[in-house]
């Protein structure tokens, strides 16, 4: 992962600073830095989103594909995650180096998503056992600028919610072969119900207290961090703890109610700005990459 | 050693507008340049460089983002280029990196890699000879087109690819695919060569503007 080399009085400014709710932008303990999320940026996917938290960049993008169904799941489609460490995020990411870090995020996307409850996959379904939507979502890390797997959810749930799968129809002849047809509308599409897919809020814990969405500095300084999966209603769907230090189960409750309350804001701002995207529709100024 | 200035924002994103048929198709690319002291030559400076494209950045979903035979040819391609172009008897026992990352491919990868390359380096500050622009172009129709999109590429017909020192007219890197009978090959280079220089405009200005803005925010 990329990291930065701090000094040990950098640190002690840093700890000291958020024993007293202070941090070194200005921020308090349970605000996120501003976040700036866009949808349907690159028009080879069917849904795709760029989120960008403070200096930390993501891209996703989702491709729905035919596919066959699982053989432990013959009524369900299925998602595909990968994640591609870019090397503009730093230098180490060249060629392979990425590829540790981007096994350990594609593990934890596929455990939130392994609830069944996250995303209807039964809709993705076109002819039991033979035919079904696949959705591949990528995720590329353009840069890295601390906080990666809030981002990385946020994206994640932005591309699913600007996800158009074309509607098809299945055509049964007489010899009981089928076809499956396309509709000739290419607005005619399927929406995905984003409401249950969770976002990831890590906690890092600096000092006695624990700060929301570390920059890489406070990264840094931190031992240990707690990743929760919270879903829009407060639900913990998931939990890992992250880092060499450990934490007492004193503060691992505390982080967890931090991390639901933080959540549900976090899922009401996400959700308000996805409706506003959505409601401009066509006449919505795209900033892509320009900005 | 040389010292480089110390990036505080390592990514510079250069798009290119691609010039003729249709101006507002853009491949967008982003990239990095930085230096380093890693097993470098002893009288110039190494340019490595990485070609990935990102797994949805084409029509159909590419499995892996670099590392198979295509990209390690880009990759080569690109390294071959700005080689050429890059000052790098200045730095020896060096390292420059450039990586590229295609985010949406629509044609013209290795062109708009170049150009956006070159952006990037006059960005890092880094010396080179000239600009390098450049362009694709291809025969269809008995007509010589230049700047060919993924449909026309697809299609299957000659097409070219050069890479351009647009003050001296040189040109680096020149490569055609498919079959061009010999008598059209001056027109095709020609509406290539027209394009970079094209592209050279533009380049340009866009460096020229961006520095005028850069002093007067300073103050000088």
């Amino acid at each position: 992962m990329a990291s930065v080399v701090l000094s040990e009085a950098e640190k002690v400014y840093i700890v000291h600073g958020i024993q007293e709710d202070l941090r070194v932008d200005g921020r308090g303990c349970e605000d996120y830095r501003c976040i700036e999320v866009e949808t349907d940026v690159v028009s080879n996917t069917s849904g795709s989103a760029r989120v960008k938290l403070g200096h930390t960049d993501i891209l996703v993008g989702v491709k729905a594909e035919m596919g066959t169904p699982k053989l432990e799941n013959p009524n369900e489609g299925y998602l595909e995650f990968f994640v591609d460490c870019s090397a503009n995020a730093t230098p180490e990411f060249e060629g392979r180096g990425g590829e540790e870090l981007a096994t350990e995020i594609v593990n934890t996307l596929y455990r939130i998503f392994s609830n069944e409850s996250t995303i209807d996959v039964k809709s993705l379904c076109i002819n039991p056992r033979e035919h079904c939507w696949v959705l591949y979502v990528d995720v590329l890390l353009l840069e890295c600028g601390g906080n990666l797997f809030d981002a990385i959810s946020i994206a994640v749930k932005a591309a699913l919610f600007n996800t158009r799968i074309p509607k098809v129809r299945v055509l049964e002849d007489e010899e009981g072969s089928k076809e499956i047809e396309l509709s000739d509308d290419p607005f005619d599409c399927i929406r995905l119900n984003v409401d249950n897919v969770p976002c990831i809020i890590t906690l890092s814990k600096i000092g006695c207290r624990h700060v929301v969405d570390a920059t890489l500095q406070e990264e840094a300084c931190s031992l240990a961090s707690l990743l929760l999966s919270v879903t829009s209603r407060g639900t913990l769907t998931c939990m890992k703890k992250l880092g060499n230090g450990s934490l007492d189960p004193e503060s691992i409750f505390e982080m967890m109610e931090t991390g639901k309350r933080v959540g549900k804001t976090l899922h009401t701002s996400l959700q308000k700005i996805l409706d506003k995207e959505e409601s401009l529709g066509t006449t919505r100024q795209k900033v892509g990459f320009l900005g | 050693s040389p010292h480089f200035p110390p990036l505080e924002n390592p990514g510079v994103r250069a798009l290119q507008r691609q010039v003729a048929c249709e101006p507002h198709r853009v491949t967008p690319v982003c990239w990095q340049m930085r230096g380093s002291r890693s097993k470098a030559l002893h009288d110039r400076a190494l340019v490595n460089c990485q070609y990935s494209m990102a797994t949805f950045s084409t029509g159909e979903r590419k499995r892996r983002p670099h590392g198979d035979r295509k990209s390690s040819e880009m990759t080569l391609h690109l390294k071959q280029t700005f080689e050429a172009a890059i000052l790098t008897q200045l730095y020896p026992r060096s390292q420059i990196d450039i990586y590229v990352q295609i985010l949406q491919a629509d044609g013209g990868n290795y062109c708009a890699c170049v150009n956006a390359a070159t952006l990037a380096t006059i960005d890092a500050g880094i010396p080179m000879r000239d600009y390098v622009c450049a362009s694709s172009a291809g025969f269809i129709e008995d007509t010589p087109l230049a700047d060919l999109n993924y449909v026309e590429e697809a299609a299957g017909g000659p097409q070219v690819a050069l890479a351009l020192l647009p003050k001296s007219d040189q040109i680096a890197l020149l490569e055609m695919n498919s079959r061009l009978h010999e008598d059209h090959l001056e027109q095709v280079i020609e509406a290539a060569s027209k394009a970079c220089k094209d592209v050279y405009a533009v380049l340009d200005q866009v460096v020229r503007d961006h520095v005028h803005e850069v002093t007067t925010l300073l103050g000088e």
